[in-house]
């Protein structure tokens, strides 16, 4: 009868061919740890760290990608000239708007769309996939697609607002009109992303047990007691979750709002993102856009880090 | 024994090999922009091929992301393009930056004579630093920024009736901006045949460069420059002029009150589709388009006709075309060179003419039928010898993109005043000469 090992691991490295058990076992634990690790924290520095110090240095020169010359070290000149342009913070305040309204409509519809979709009717998964599917759309195509709806003289969407409002559909323009245009972008990612929402938000519900929705109509608390006590509480950590990654994902928002607006009329859908590209591949002006990019990159992080924080708060609770 | 034996039938075959490849014909990549000429090009390329035995093939990349896309390429030394059909403000870039041959010594020994092209090209798509005898290109494609119209519709009795008493004056091809702004307001929400009409599908596009070849087209003719003494930068009076201010209030005029609703972006392509589709009574756009134009069965024929951009205080057209040029970075450089010794051609250059490309040689546009030979030629003569080219400095893109936002901004959407835009664009350039160190 073979004699029973101490553990599975002993076990194992007793199985280890001879050679190569001879081999490792010259080596302490930590070194295999390392050699697991190595190559992720290898890859990690080369396609992450590596790049965002050289970003950081080259934020401090007038370096140009496309240009044979001398490249000068101009201290913080590049972050001056971003901090104090009034364009760029036009670019930031058309960046704040867009988040904060899509945030708060995908919230908004999201949440409303889950609590009903969590109640149990016919058809309840055929109007789940329905929801779903504008999310499952490229940007590019859902930005064409939209395009041709707001189309003062031929789109569906003018002729809508016409029939509700009895205006002349070519009366007004949602890409051209100043006024209309941020909102135009507003209303896309809306319809693009609160399925998203949604989800996050429908996982929330169903995670929450049933026993504590009876032990409340045990205690006789109202719909409304109920909701406000144990449902919101409960999908709030979900909730955060979803806003964060909104957050982040619009923060970054470029696809979209180039195949509707290209930034315009003039500069007012112009977001950050946009803005960057253009400074950092269109003109060329790398050190400058190397600049840009450090500044959002701490305000993303600043932001999400506070939120974060919040948000583990939250899910204490 | 037979390991030698293999071993030297291997090697010959490998010698053997490698001396028929460089007796092999080369396979060329010509790139440039995806539009009516290049189609003509391929046309006329296949006599190339059939001469020299060397293979074309050809990159063609839509307008809008035509500088994107290959100044991306020359700046990363990118191999795509043998030879390059380059926009004519790249011609500084280029040269500069080392993306392009100089060509003045292959010119030389092969006797190709500048002299033999129109000057403005040679000016435009081939020299640099400007007008010096420094050459990075042939001049390709002769274009500038013109206009058409529908004839049949200036020609209707009734319309000419209304125009006559909305005006007092008679409907015929404008003579100045503003007589054209006039007929433009006219047709402006007129209904003709039952479907309503708008005057004219001007250039608005805001992301590569339509807006500034829009408005250039008015700035010129007010005696717009660049600057007050040339070569030195000093913009300031030239660039934001009391001319200059009146002929941006013209264009914003013109955008708001004749062209079509929700024509918020619209460059080449937007410009074609309303005035095919019927929508306009006039439009801006380049010359390379007109043979199209007056081929399209539907708005084509004799119900179109064509004119130079009008003059106001002056002639003065947009320039456009390119120069072609040897990519530095090729490796078949000579094979690229011997395509330029054959477009160079004065018979390849009539044919390129007939085939529906502007030829910019003296022999073709100089020939006593060259006027008569299209609808077209004519005003196309006349816009190359009025024609301006925005700043072809190496750092034109940055440029470029500062005027594609103040003219947006101001025109568009509607922000601030035409002096406003003009000194904060006089702002943007200096900065950029600034960084160029030539300020």
């Amino acid at each position: 009868m073979v004699p029973m090992p101490q553990d599975p691991a002993t076990y194992a490295a007793t199985a280890t061919p001879p050679r190569v058990a001879r081999k490792i076992k010259g080596l302490s634990d930590r070194a295999i740890a390392w050699i697991f690790v190595g190559p992720t924290i290898f890859l990690l520095l080369a396609i992450n760290i590596f790049p965002l110090i050289w970003t950081i240095r080259l934020s401090f020169t007038n370096f140009k990608a496309n240009r044979n010359r001398e490249v000068e070290w101009i201290g913080t000149r590049n972050y001056e000239r971003i901090l104090t342009d009034s364009d760029i913070w036009l670019n930031m305040q058309a960046t704040a708007h867009f988040l904060f309204w899509t945030i708060f409509f995908q919230v908004l519809i999201g949440f409303t769309l889950a609590y009903l979709i969590n109640k149990k009717f016919k058809g309840n998964d055929l109007w789940t996939t329905i929801i779903v599917l504008p999310m499952m759309l490229s940007p590019a195509v859902v930005g064409n697609f939209w395009k041709f709806l707001y189309q003062p003289q031929i789109g569906l969407f003018n002729y809508i607002v016409a029939f509700f409002t009895g205006k002349d559909p070519s009366s007004f323009e949602m890409l051209g009109s100043v006024q209309l245009a941020p909102w135009s972008i507003v209303i896309v990612d809306t319809w693009m992303w609160t399925p998203f929402v949604m989800l996050i938000c429908l996982a929330g519900l169903r995670s929450i047990p049933d026993y504590i929705y009876e032990a409340a109509e045990v205690d006789r608390a109202s719909k409304l007691r109920q909701f406000f006590t144990i449902t919101i509480p409960m999908v709030l950590p979900f909730l955060m979750l979803a806003v964060l990654f909104r957050g982040i994902e619009n923060f970054k928002m470029f696809d979209l709002v180039v195949q509707l607006t290209g930034g315009g009329p003039g500069s007012t859908t112009e977001l950050t993102s946009i803005n960057l590209k253009r400074e950092a591949f269109e003109k060329w002006r790398t050190g400058y856009a190397s600049a840009y990019a450090i500044i959002l990159f701490v305000t993303v992080f600043g932001l999400a880090s506070i939120y974060v924080k919040a948000l583990n708060k939250v899910k204490e609770r | 024994m037979k390991t030698f034996k293999l071993a030297s039938v291997s090697a010959l075959s490998l010698v053997a090999a490698s001396m028929a490849s460089t007796a092999q014909a080369d396979d060329l990549t010509l790139c440039w922009a995806a539009w009516d000429p290049a189609n003509a090009l391929v046309e006329l390329s296949k006599e190339f091929e059939a001469q020299s035995g060397h293979n074309m093939s050809f990159e063609f990349i839509p307008w809008p992301n035509f500088a994107d896309r290959m100044l991306n390429e020359l700046n990363s030394g990118g191999k795509l393009c043998d030879l390059l059909i380059g926009d004519s403000q790249w011609i500084g870039g280029g040269a500069e930056n080392g993306h392009y041959v100089k060509l003045n010594d292959f010119f030389d020994a092969e006797g190709i004579s500048m002299s033999d092209f129109a000057d403005a090209t040679v000016y435009a798509y081939s020299t640099w630093p400007k007008g010096t005898p420094n050459y990075y290109a042939l001049p390709a494609m002769g274009d500038a920024n013109g206009w058409f119209y529908r004839k049949d519709w200036f020609g209707r009795e009734d319309i000419q009736a209304a125009y006559k008493e909305a005006t007092g004056q008679d409907l015929r091809e404008p003579q100045s901006q503003k007589e054209m702004l006039q007929i433009a307001q006219f047709f402006q929400g007129r209904e003709i045949d039952g479907q309503t009409v708008y005057g004219a599908s001007i250039f608005t596009e805001r992301g590569s460069e339509g807006i500034t070849m829009g408005v250039t087209s008015a700035l010129y003719p007010w005696g717009f420059k660049y600057e007050n003494t040339p070569g030195s930068y000093d913009m300031d009076g030239a660039v934001n002029s009391a001319e200059a201010v009146e002929a941006l209030e013209f264009y914003k005029e013109f955008y708001e009150t004749a062209t079509p609703p929700g024509y918020t972006n619209s460059y080449m392509g937007e410009s074609l589709d309303a005035f095919k589709s019927g929508q306009v009574a006039m439009a801006m756009n380049w010359f390379a388009f007109f043979p199209g134009l007056y081929a399209d069965p539907n708005t084509g024929g004799d119900k179109i006709d064509f004119f130079v951009n009008p003059p106001q205080n002056q002639a003065g057209s947009t320039l456009g075309g390119q120069g072609i040029s040897v990519v530095a970075y090729s490796d078949k450089q000579d094979a690229a060179l011997e395509y330029i010794k054959w477009f160079a051609n004065p018979d390849v250059q009539a044919k390129w003419w007939s085939l529906g490309g502007y030829s910019a040689h003296n022999s073709v546009l100089n020939d006593p039928g060259f006027k008569d030979s299209a609808p077209f030629a004519g005003d196309f003569l006349e816009a190359m010898g009025g024609v301006q080219d925005f700043w072809q400095e190496p750092a034109y893109a940055e440029l470029l993109l500062a005027m594609q936002k103040r003219l947006h901004d101001y025109i568009v959407a509607d922000q601030g005043t035409a002096q406003e835009a003009l000194d904060k664009l006089v702002e943007d350039w200096t900065e950029v000469f600034e960084d160029e160190g030539k300020l």
